[in-house]
This record gives structure tokens, C-alpha cells and sequence, in this order.
């Protein structure tokens, strides 16, 4: 590895300050991906700005508005929070599928959106959550919905000196839940062939009334569905309406094909991997009622 | 990073390097309180913070129970990835005391081992986690 500089501001104002003064500068969270890419040469910055130290990027809170993340706080510190657990499974279960145990003891739901990798797993369950992702920079403050975060493998929407500073989700309306499902060839510690989220709402008689439905490893970014979740609101989620929903995500699908998979096998299995996951919000649902 | 220092520095050579991308889990430690692997730390990231490694799981010329139940379950071979397992499944039975043995496989899917197939290192952590209990 090159020199590199290190520096660990503790306020927000002192790490887009350190952010603008260098061309090459890498915002450093948990580091599973940015240390592993510099070890590659993938990345190789100039400075590393460690944003840790920064109280407000690893604190969250849950209240009435929903769960309020900082954007470096560790998947392992959330997860071990069974009101978050209760009120997002679909998040909490997609954002624990990344790596293992110890990476999880580093890993954030912020880093693994600016790290804007197809596959990262807890982007379409943050997309179905309606996540909005808030950012501070040089201008000021900004807000962006977290579906337009990301813009290309490895990409996102961040400007020069910009920091993804939080993450808000609102709450759930009652009636409501999530799940994710990914597809891989093992059990645990890999990258998904094709992933989906689904969100529900249904009334007392079990009519969907309203649903977000994404998908990932099946384009350059995470895809909202919207065509999806049209073919799933208005029905009791019958047989009909959970095929119309999986063809109209295999439709929206433009995957590649690689060595994880071709590109129609993963359009046909991320039509199933949306009936799945929309047949598992709806059982947390009802198990909830 | 931090299993450098750790190793060459500090001769606290317990944390075995592995694969130093993250994936092995043999340089696991814990960093305030928190499971990660120390070859996906900065040495600067834990300055001030605390650091547990395998030297400190032994008390007193006293094994770990998981130690133990390691040793009397052979669970280890070459014995390059147990620092790690250790390190690991401590962490585990202490924020889950009676995990199920498919809780304990999935918390231990990142400590690779090349020599024992893992049944005989999940058995011993089940094992002491029961002896943990009191049981």
C-alpha cells in the first residue's frame, strides 16, 4: 500500500472541510470494502477520512418518524436493537446477509450504499422502505430518495466533499411489513445472484393496499418496480396477482451474465424471489394481527 | 493495520493472518466490545479504543470453557483458524448463551477451517456453551 494520510475529525464541518482540501480523499466507515479495495490497488486515496468519530454518524434512534441511522453505525450495534428487528425485519434481515460476523461487527447500511455495489443487499430492502438518504456538503444539506442514490456499479450521487450523513426510514403504517430474499448458490458469506424486497400494507380483509417492490443484481442498480407493486395492490395476494408481480420484475430485469449466473436465470429467479419475499411480508403480517 | 501491530509489534502473535482480506476470520479480535477481523482494521482506527485478543481468553493459567471443550472435542488440527474461533464463539455465547447449533454455524461462517469438516468445533461450542450454563 502507498502513504496515505489518516484523519479522524469529530465533528461533520471538520470532515467535509478535510473532504474538500483533497482531490484523492476515501471516506472511511467500517472499511470492509474501501481496506480490502486498497489492499487490491483497486483504491489507492491519498487521505482516508475516518468518519467513526463523528458522533451523529453511528447513533440511531426509532420514534414515531421512524429509525433515524446514522450512516456509518454497524449493522451488529442495530441488529442487536429488537424494536428495530420488530419494525423493519425485511431490512434487518437483508442488511445481516452482508459478509459475516465480523464484518457485520463493521459494516453499515451507509457504507454498503456508497460502496454501490448491483448486489449490495440491503439496498432494495431500503428502497422498499421508502429510505431517504441525507447528505452534507460544500452546499449545504440535501436530501435524495434511496433508490437515486446509487447511479452505476460503484457509483452514487455523491458530490466533491459530500458525506451520506444519514439515513431516515419512516415507520411502517400498522398492517405493514418487509422482507428480503437473495438467491446464492450457498448458504452464507456470499454475493447475491439476484435479490429482492418486498413491502406490504394490507387491510383487515387482507387486500394489499399498498406495496414497494425492488430488486438487485439484476441491473446496474438496485431497480424500485413499481409495475411490481401495481400488480400486487388491490388483490388478497392470490396466485394471479403474485405471477403478474414476478413477470413484471423479471421484465423490469437487465442482468448480466456472469459467473454468478446467466442473465435469464436471473431474470426468471428474481420473479420468484419477489413472489417469496411478498408471500413472507404478508405472513409477518397476519402473524402480527 | 491492526493485525500487523498487533503481531509485529506487539508479539501478540495469538491473531493468525489468514487470508488479510476479511474473509478467514482467523485475525478475529474484538474492538470495543465488537466482533471484527483486525487485518480490516487501521491500526490508527483503535487508538483509545479497547482491544481483546486470544492472549486474554485464558485466566489465570485457566482454560475457556470454549478452550476446553476445543481441546476435548479435537476440535483443531494445524489449530491456525482456533485463535479466532475462540475469539468468535465467546462473543457469541455471551450475547446468545443457548444458541441452536444452526445459530452457531451461521455466527461461524466467516472462521474458516481447512482441516476439520467443522462438526467437531460446532459440538465443542455447543458443549460449552452447556457448560456455561451450568449445565
Amino acid at each position: 500500500m502507498q502513504s496515505v494520510q489518516y484523519a479522524a475529525p469529530t465533528t461533520l464541518a471538520q470532515a467535509t472541510q478535510a473532504l474538500q482540501g483533497a482531490s484523492d480523499a476515501k471516506i472511511l466507515a467500517g472499511g470492509t470494502d474501501l481496506l480490502v479495495q486498497m489492499k487490491l490497488g483497486i483504491r489507492e486515496p491519498g487521505l482516508i477520512v475516518d468518519i467513526k468519530r463523528i458522533p451523529e454518524l453511528t447513533a440511531f434512534t426509532l420514534g414515531e418518524h421512524g429509525l433515524h441511522l446514522g450512516a456509518a453505525l454497524t449493522s451488529a450495534i442495530l441488529h442487536d436493537d429488537a424494536q428495530v428487528r420488530a419494525r423493519y425485519p425485511g431490512f434487518m434481515e437483508a442488511l445481516g446477509l452482508i459478509g459475516s460476523s465480523q464484518v457485520q461487527g463493521r459494516c453499515s447500511a451507509g457504507g454498503n450504499l456508497c460502496n454501490a455495489s448491483p448486489a449490495a443487499d440491503s439496498v432494495p430492502a431500503l428502497i422498499v422502505n421508502r429510505a431517504v438518504c441525507n447528505i452534507l456538503g460544500p452546499a449545504g444539506e440535501r436530501s435524495v430518495a434511496v433508490e437515486a442514490f446509487t447511479t452505476g456499479p460503484g457509483k452514487n450521487c455523491l458530490g466533491s466533499g459530500e458525506i451520506l450523513v444519514s439515513i431516515d426510514l419512516p415507520l411502517p403504517a400498522p398492517r405493514s411489513s418487509d422482507a428480503y430474499l437473495r438467491f446464492i448458490p450457498r448458504t452464507e458469506m456470499d454475493i447475491a445472484v439476484a435479490g429482492a424486497a418486498v413491502a406490504l400494507t394490507l387491510d383487515a380483509a387482507g387486500v394489499c393496499t399498498a406495496a414497494r417492490v425492488a430488486i438487485g443484481a439484476v441491473a446496474p442498480t438496485a431497480l424500485l418496480v413499481p409495475a411490481a407493486a401495481e400488480a400486487l395492490i388491490g388483490t388478497a395476494l392470490d396466485d394471479t396477482a403474485l405471477a403478474n408481480a414476478a413477470a413484471a420484475a423479471s421484465a423490469a430485469a437487465s442482468p448480466i451474465t456472469d459467473k454468478r449466473g446467466t442473465a435469464e436465470y436471473r431474470k426468471k429467479v428474481v420473479g420468484v424471489l419477489v413472489r417469496r419475499a411478498a408471500l413472507i411480508a404478508k405472513a409477518r403480517i397476519e402473524a402480527d394481527s | 493495520m491492526l493485525s500487523e501491530v498487533l503481531r509485529n509489534n506487539l508479539n501478540l502473535t495469538g491473531t493468525k493472518e489468514g487470508c488479510n482480506t476479511g474473509d478467514c476470520g482467523a485475525c478475529s479480535v474484538l474492538l470495543d466490545g465488537a466482533l471484527v477481523c483486525a487485518c480490516l482494521v487501521l491500526a490508527v482506527e483503535a487508538q483509545d479504543r479497547s482491544i481483546e485478543t486470544i492472549e486474554g481468553v485464558a485466566k489465570d493459567g485457566k482454560l475457556h470453557p470454549i478452550q476446553q471443550k476445543l481441546l476435548e472435542h479435537a476440535g483443531l488440527q494445524c489449530g491456525i483458524c482456533t485463535p479466532g474461533i475462540v475469539i468468535a464463539s465467546r462473543a457469541l455465547l455471551e450475547k446468545n448463551p443457548d444458541p441452536t447449533e444452526s445459530e452457531v454455524r451461521y455466527w461461524l461462517a466467516g472462521n474458516l477451517c481447512r482441516c476439520t469438516g467443522y462438526d467437531k468445533i460446532i459440538r465443542a461450542v455447543m458443549d460449552a456453551g452447556a457448560t456455561m450454563r451450568g449445565e
